[in-house]
């Protein structure tokens, strides 16, 4: 065991232990795997804000003239599928908790790590797949795929594009596997439950998803192909099938798949706040609970993305009510977060204010979805740009910035450096203000009745689209310069101590970065969670 | 690493991550467990367009069930449910170190995994000739003499057979990956790999093979039985 050599000249750590790129493509060390995945999701999501981008451009002008009506269909449905299977999900589980759910419970690896790298194959053939498809044509349906459509009618990839996520859901499923392994098997000597960190509860509620609904879609995806390929009526009308069966399947996954997105960012905050508030968080066992609750919940609440599908009046009724009552977890952890705020002594450092960024557009997206759960109002607003601007302030102003805030506040640990600190407050702020910018025209724009998914639309909408293709300009500006300064501070960045933010938890007891097994000796625990009273803060926590 | 070399030299199966071979027996184990909820979802997504059909157009899945033959089903069933023993014998006999016993059982395995197969493609090539495979060339006129309350409609009876080999397809798929897993396991065995301290892998597989045959439990009353006593 290398790690013993220690104290040798230069510290050894799962950075510098092996060189070489067979030493990266064929490890099992969750931490180099992690930094394979965050390699590669974020090449994905600059392809998906790539086709984001082209979308905005074209709703510059009321009228269709950068792309014709066909490609504007595809860039929306390209920007969805990459988004979704490529970026969302897999990205805070993928990177950040594959680096720190087995640092945090203090244990050496994942309790598989093979099947760890092995999913990151599939995330990469999946990738390959979906790059092919969007290269020799693409797909056209949205990324719903919704029947009939999509099994009947559009000559698109569908097949192609409906493998692509069905590998990438196994990679995901393997992900959620060794979480829950990991998580109930492999906790460090006196790390019990209520002891672990709210970071590791919300993988934990996020793995129960990926493990219960993802192979709903993976069977859904198999009907589809099936349906398409051989026409054997699943879901044709004409030959007994149900259209409407595919959209229960599909959203039975696709819903919860939004906590899957979510849940981990909301881990990464609970993380934040404490360190950056110096107290211990307000409300432990509600906020562990309430990650469950969601996982829980959100399985029950698929059928709100049909109410105008043609459903039963009573069935709507019954998933407009418990689309509310999944407000009520989310709502606990947002007072729990304000209220471990009160009387805090705050720093404004980058990932306090991505925390910051987090609560309010969070609150912003959940209440604007209790909108939609309201059957009279979803009414009016189904596919409009309210329902786009909704789950954009989930997806992008929550789950991106939770992510953002979380490679801030763990990149001293990742890399063994500091990021430039003014560089990254400025950064927070252009991606808020573009945040803002881009989506809350939306809001006003789908209520006054702009349909998404169409490539033109009444001049009278477009101040409003200029000022949200502006915003994403801004936003581009504000995702590219992380990128920018995390690889300069690689080289150039300040050597980060073992513990720079002076925060709580087992992953700041290693060195920066963590020796290939994580820890010289197991690690006992015998402390509370976010014991912030008996850790004496920094003199000044922001070093610029 | 101070707290487990001791461990760590005792056995050789013992991977670095693990404290001990208990801790590691049950990471494995759980991890089994997960991933035969994952298949019950799978299978879950089929079992669910199914009932909602059947009780749609049970009329016409009725009578197209009836077409089944029953005594292969019925003769499969109990060719299944026997395998499901000899496994149970062959990780007895894994727990006990006993190799020889071992690989009879994992063989005995194999052979029954692939009686049932061929029974299955026996069958197969019965639906084949009679124009009950869904497509251009389907065709179910109902059974003769057999008095339906209405006439049967091809389309509905169609989506029967597309779940039925939708279902047994996957099913039989899975069969096919456990006859080749225990086909590794019984070169592994042969070879000694396993003791009566290390037959996690056996243990796992078995509880595989169980759930194979757990779902064709569920899928022969569904497919074979509906409405028999016409």
């Amino acid at each position: 065991m290398a790690t013993v050599a220690y104290p040798s000249p230069e510290r050894q750590n799962y950075l510098n232990q092996e060189y070489g790129i067979k030493s990266w493509l064929l490890t099992t060390d969750h931490k180099r795997i992690a930094l394979l995945y965050l390699l590669s999701i974020t090449f994905f999501f600059f392809i998906g804000g790539f086709f984001a981008l082209l979308i905005r451009l074209e709703l510059l002008t009321p009228a269709g003239d950068l792309v014709q009506a066909d490609t504007y269909n595809k860039l929306f449905t390209m920007h969805g599928l990459v988004m979704v299977f490529f970026f969302l999900i897999p990205v805070v589980p993928a990177v950040l908790g594959n680096f720190l759910v087995p640092i945090m419970i203090g244990t050496k690896d994942l309790a598989f790590p093979r099947i760890n790298l092995l999913s990151w194959y599939l995330y990469i053939a999946a990738g390959a797949l979906m790059m092919h498809c969007m290269l020799t044509g693409g797909v056209d349906t949205g990324w719903t795929f919704y029947a009939p459509f999509s099994t009947a009618f559009t000559n698109t990839k569908i097949v192609e594009a409906g493998l692509a996520a069905f590998i990438a859901g196994f990679s995901s499923i393997f992900t959620g596997l060794n979480f829950i392994v990991t998580i109930h098997r492999m906790r460090a000597p006196g790390m019990t439950w209520t002891r672990m960190p709210l970071f590791i509860w919300a993988h934990y509620a996020t793995s129960i998803i990926q493990v219960l609904g993802t192979p709903v879609i993976a069977i859904t995806i198999v009907l589809v192909a099936a349906e398409r390929l051989l026409h054997l009526g699943i879901f044709d009308p004409k030959l007994g099938g149900d259209p409407l069966l595919f959209q229960h399947l599909f959203w039975f996954y696709s819903h919860p798949a939004v906590y899957i997105m979510i849940l981990p960012s909301m881990g990464v905050v609970s993380e934040i706040i404490p360190c950056f508030a110096r107290k211990r968080i307000f409300g432990y066992t509600f906020v562990a609970l309430s990650s469950v609750a969601i996982a829980v919940f959100g399985f029950l609440v698929w059928a709100h993305h049909m109410f105008v599908a043609g459903m039963s009046v009573y069935a709507a009724l019954i998933f407009s009510m418990l689309s509310y009552l999944v407000a009520v977890p989310s709502a606990i952890k947002v007072f729990n977060w304000t209220a471990t705020l009160y009387k805090g002594s705050i720093s404004y450092t980058t990932p306090m204010l991505y925390a910051f960024g987090f609560l309010g557009l969070f609150t912003m997206g959940g209440l604007t979805g209790l909108f939609l759960a309201a059957l009279g109002i979803d009414v009016h607003v189904t596919d409009t740009y309210f329902v786009v601007a909704h789950f954009h302030y989930i997806m992008v102003g929550g789950v991106l910035m939770g992510y953002l805030g979380g490679m801030h506040f763990w990149w001293p640990k990742i890399s063994g450096r500091m990021y430039p600190e003014g560089w990254g407050r400025l950064a927070a702020l252009i991606v808020f203000i573009g945040f803002n910018l881009t989506f809350f025209p939306q809001f006003i724009l789908g209520y006054m009745g702009m349909p998404r998914r169409y490539w033109q639309y009444p001049p009278e909408f477009q101040v409003l689209n200029v000022l949200s293709t502006a915003g994403s300009t801004v936003l581009a500006v504000g995702y590219l310069l992380p990128m920018v300064y995390f690889l300069w501070s690689m080289r150039y960045g300040k050597i980060a101590e073992d513990n720079p933010w002076a925060a709580a938890g087992l992953e700041w007891m290693t060195t920066s970065p963590p020796p290939t097994y994580n820890f010289e000796e197991t690690p006992v625990v015998d402390f509370e969670a976010y014991d912030y009273e008996n850790i004496k803060a920094k003199e000044a926590p922001v070093a610029r | 690493m101070h707290d487990s070399p001791i461990t760590a030299e005792h056995n050789p199966a013992l991977r670095h991550h693990f404290s001990d071979m208990a801790q590691q027996k049950n990471a494995a184990s759980l991890g089994m467990w997960l991933f035969l909820v994952t298949e019950i979802m799978f299978f879950g997504g089929m079992f669910c367009a199914y009932l909602i059909y059947r009780l749609a157009f049970f009329n016409d899945f009725s009578a197209a069930s009836r077409s089944l033959d029953i005594r292969l089903g019925a003769t499969n069933t109990a060719v299944l449910i026997g395998s499901s023993l000899t496994v149970v014998l062959a990780v007895n006999a894994a727990q006990s170190g006993n190799r020889k016993r071992l690989v009879t059982y994992l063989l005995a395995t194999i052979f029954l995994g692939c009686v049932f197969l061929g029974i299955k493609a026996v069958e197969y090539k019965q639906k084949f000739d009679e124009h009950h495979v869904p497509g251009p060339t389907f065709d179910f006129e109902g059974e003769k003499g057999a008095a339906e309350e209405r006439p049967v409609v091809q389309g509905h009876a169609q989506l029967f057979f597309v779940l039925y080999f939708l279902m047994t397809g996957m099913h039989a798929i899975h069969m096919i990956i456990g006859v080749g897993l225990f086909s590794v396991l019984t070169l592994l065995a042969w070879k000694g790999h396993y003791t009566s301290s290390y037959y996690t892998p056996i243990e796992n597989s078995g509880l595989y093979w169980h759930f194979v045959d757990i779902i064709w439990i569920y899928l022969f009353p569904l497919l074979y039985l509906i409405n028999r006593h016409h």
